[in-house]
């Protein structure tokens, strides 16, 4: 028992960094799609970046979900601390979700009287990437805790830090959201998608410096993780392969590549995730529960586990095929309702 | 955290429950409708059905974008108002809600893309097929949150430790003692909901003589679903009621307002419960027939509420009330199916002008009972929020009252605009008719722009009304 006690959360700890990684990447790229529409008022256009998400974004949300669920299946210490504690974030970040979720299906229904709804998928869209960025942030600056419960206050999370990485978070969505039109779209949108993406890419590489440095300074334990030999030349690839992404994301931008942005916007997030991954393990709620501490019994995470192992190859393969099966450019008047 | 507080979140969390139930009672049986009309179809060629699936297929699509939201919500309260709960019983609950997500709502929202976007990218076969799994997707969800919710009310399989739910038994654990119950009745419910909007539909478009071949389509697969699901509903809801009365007593006492366990139980009518004087007033009742439904025995004992000390009773007042309001709602239902299969025997039933504008209105009765009937459980589980385990006044968060407030002032007016607004589009594609809401273009055919949508469909009403 001891072992698979000390194993196991260690599998749930990749398992569930494995759903928020994707669910980043996911709806980061359609919540990016929202973002981006106050730039491009023109009903058509605004048609086509919408269609160009429709059938895919509630699958993607589902992946926040099983990060929701997973934390409370995997480590139900560490759900009961991190809902409390963010408890005005979460609940704002869901809202503006729900605003945003049926602005999909209202908009459609509700033309041609459909500014409210351009406007709820919009603002639901900016608000819900920033308070993921604020919670983000605040989960990496720290959680107050005494005896297994959040002790802090309602505004704890309110930190200069956290507002930056909310921020930063816009800007990465924004990035993926505009690299995935390069991708999906063709003629003018294609075009200031482009040309968004080549402002948001330094912008984003700026954010991710600042975090670099910035969570060093703020904590000794991150600075420790990285800059100790011989940590230091393991963990440096990290940094390197993301300036990597970085230029091959540029250039393919440059060259008019279609899909070689999206990819090496993708990598530039797992990156950057991967990055923050290694600064706080083994801690889920920094600076004090680890996944073992917030771990669920065993028999739970082993039930779970089989459930996972049978359940996620086969969600991933359909959900390949209905990313394949609305394969290529979506076209302007190419409306699906 | 402050009792007030406990109050509150009390009140958030039952506000945005209540929403979300609505919907996805609803998604349950619409899917499994559609992908009926969409294998009939396939079956027979008949092209009206196909109409018909698409047409539900908008109203479909907007009912669960609603659903999915809402939903989410839910997913993420357990931890931000109840977290103590989730501490106590995680490792029993979180199992199976996380089955849920991987078994239902990825398979769900997955192929949904494929069903509401893919009428011309994917072989016909294909589509239906994924209607279908959507429709699968539902079934499994209300399987597995059912399982949850139904081990809360009735644990089982488990052991405590430390004031901790352990799992020991994970079969024990999903098929507790009310789970078989719990699901039929609440499954059928869905179908049964679905139904009545599908017969009212119908009717409504018949008393207008509007989209007469549709409407004829859908009173018939309604009502033969009412007719039957209606009389079947009230029997396994006794069931349910005979499986409550043996393992949460209290609940069937407040719902039955029967305060005096050592006399037969009067059938109440009407009273107002006093749960201080621990009496009713203004009581109308038939001697011994609650006792006769429960025992099978017109002098049958069973426990009243003073049984119980006053800290584990629940509060009379919402259960007793809801439980009156479900079953005056399923009786109607009955009545409905009845008349209604009366007429269909007699061949009566598409021009009897009283019964299509009567029924036309009856589509919210399975709403109102679906939400009634979930008042009476939950109320009817306090103080308990796991029978026996944890209290629901212990399970809350330490957050303060201010921010549950303000989240939940939040809630009631972005809830209040959004839903209010989503019912308004829904009766409008409702309003247009299957003709007037096509989805996409027919292959081969230019994608139909507002006007000619709208031409189409004035063409076919002056066609029908000429008839």
């Amino acid at each position: 028992m001891e072992a698979i006690s000390t194993w196991l959360p260690i599998v749930w700890a990749m398992i569930l960094g494995a759903a928020v990684a994707l669910y980043v990447v996911l709806d980061g790229f359609d919540l990016g799609i929202g973002i981006l529409f106050p730039a491009s008022p023109e009903e058509e256009r605004r048609d086509v970046m919408m269609n160009s998400i429709a059938p895919f974004w509630d699958g993607n949300e589902t992946w926040l979900i099983l990060g929701g669920g997973g934390l409370f299946v995997a480590f139900p210490l560490a759900y009961a601390i991190i809902m409390p504690a963010f408890y005005l974030p979460v609940i704002i970040m869901l809202l503006a979700l729900v605003f945003r979720g049926v602005a999909f299906e209202f908009r459609w229904v509700a033309k041609p009287k459909h500014e409210l709804w351009d406007l709820a998928f919009a603002g639901g869209s900016i608000v819900a990437a920033f308070m993921q960025g604020v919670i983000l942030g605040g989960l990496v600056a720290g959680v107050r805790v005494e005896n297994g419960a959040f002790s802090g206050g309602s505004f704890d999370w309110l930190t200069l830090f956290a507002l930056f990485t909310g921020l930063a978070t816009v800007a990465g969505y924004g990035l993926l959201g505009a690299t995935w039109l390069v991708m999906k779209t063709e003629g003018e949108v294609a075009e200031r998608a482009r040309a968004q993406a080549k402002m948001l890419l330094p912008a984003v590489l700026a954010a991710m410096a600042i975090v670099s440095l910035w969570t060093p300074l703020m904590f000794p334990r991150i600075w420790e993780r990285w800059f100790s030999l011989p940590n230091l030349f393991y963990l440096s690839p990290v940094p390197l392969l993301t300036a990597l992404a970085a230029y091959t994301c540029w250039r393919g931008l440059e060259r008019r590549h279609d899909s070689t942005p999206f990819v090496s916007a993708i990598a530039l997030f797992l990156l950057g995730f991967i990055g923050l991954a290694i600064s706080n393990l083994p801690y889920l709620v920094p600076p004090s529960v680890t996944i073992w501490d917030a771990a669920a019994h065993p028999s739970s995470q082993l039930f779970m586990l089989v459930g996972v192992l049978l359940l996620l190859p086969i969600i991933l393969a359909y959900t390949v095929f209905v990313y394949w099966t609305f394969r290529g450019k979506v076209r302007a008047g190419e409306g699906y309702h | 955290m402050d009792p007030d507080a406990v109050l509150l979140a009390r009140v958030q969390f039952a506000f945005t429950v209540s929403f979300h139930i609505i919907f996805p009672s609803f998604t349950i049986g619409l899917a499994a409708f559609i992908a009926t009309l969409l294998v009939r179809w396939r079956m027979t060629g008949e092209e009206h059905f196909r109409t018909l699936a698409r047409f539900w297929t908008k109203i479909f699509a907007v009912s669960f974008a609603m659903g999915v939201v809402s939903g989410l919500v839910l997913s993420y309260q357990f931890g931000t108002n109840w977290s103590r709960f989730s501490v106590v019983v995680g490792n029993v609950l979180g199992p199976l809600l996380g089955y849920e997500v991987l078994s239902a709502f990825f398979l769900e929202a997955s192929f949904l893309g494929i069903m509401l976007f893919g009428w011309n990218r994917v072989s016909p076969n294909l589509h239906v097929l994924s209607a279908i799994l959507v429709a699968i997707g539902t079934s499994f969800s209300a399987f597995w949150i059912l399982a949850a919710n139904s081990w809360m009310q009735t644990p089982a399989g488990h052991e405590m430790k430390d004031g901790i739910a352990y799992p020991v038994d994970w079969l024990q654990i999903v098929f507790n003692p009310s789970f078989p119950y719990r699901f039929a009745h609440m499954f059928t419910a869905a179908y049964l909901t679905t139904s009545l909007v599908v017969l009212a539909v119908g009717a409504r478009y018949l008393a207008a003589r509007r989209f007469e071949k549709e409407a004829r389509t859908m009173m018939r697969m309604g009502l033969g679903m009412v007719a039957v699901l209606a009389p079947l509903q009230a029997l396994i809801g006794d069931r349910h009621g005979l499986n409550t009365l043996e393992h949460q007593p209290a609940k069937i006492a407040a719902i039955e307002a029967h305060w005096d366990g050592s006399k037969p139980g009067e059938l109440v009518l009407f009273a107002i419960p006093n749960q201080t004087a621990e009496e009713n007033s203004l009581e109308i009742s038939l001697p011994n027939m609650a006792s006769l439904l429960l025992t099978h025995d017109r002098e049958g004992l069973f426990k009243g509420l003073k049984d119980f000390p006053p800290e584990d009773r629940p509060p009379v007042l919402a259960p007793f009330f809801a439980f009156r309001a479900m079953v005056g709602a399923g009786l109607l239902m009955i009545v409905i199916g009845a008349v209604g299969a009366l007429l269909w025997l007699r061949g009566r039933l598409f021009d009897t002008r009283w019964y299509l504008h009567s029924v036309q209105y009856a589509w919210p009765l399975g709403f109102l009972a679906i939400l009634a009937g979930w008042w009476v459980t939950e109320t009817g589980r306090q103080p308990w929020l796991a029978t026996g385990i944890v209290r629901t006044a212990e399970a809350a968060s330490p957050v303060s009252f201010g921010a549950v407030l303000v989240t939940l002032i939040l809630f009631v007016l972005v809830y209040t605009v959004v839903f209010s607004m989503g019912i308004y589009y829904i009766n409008r594609l409702i309003e247009n008719g299957p003709m007037g809401a096509a989805i996409g273009p027919e292959p081969g055919e230019a994608m139909p722009s507002r006007p000619l949508a709208a031409a189409t469909d004035a063409a076919r009403h002056a066609i029908e009304e000429a008839r």
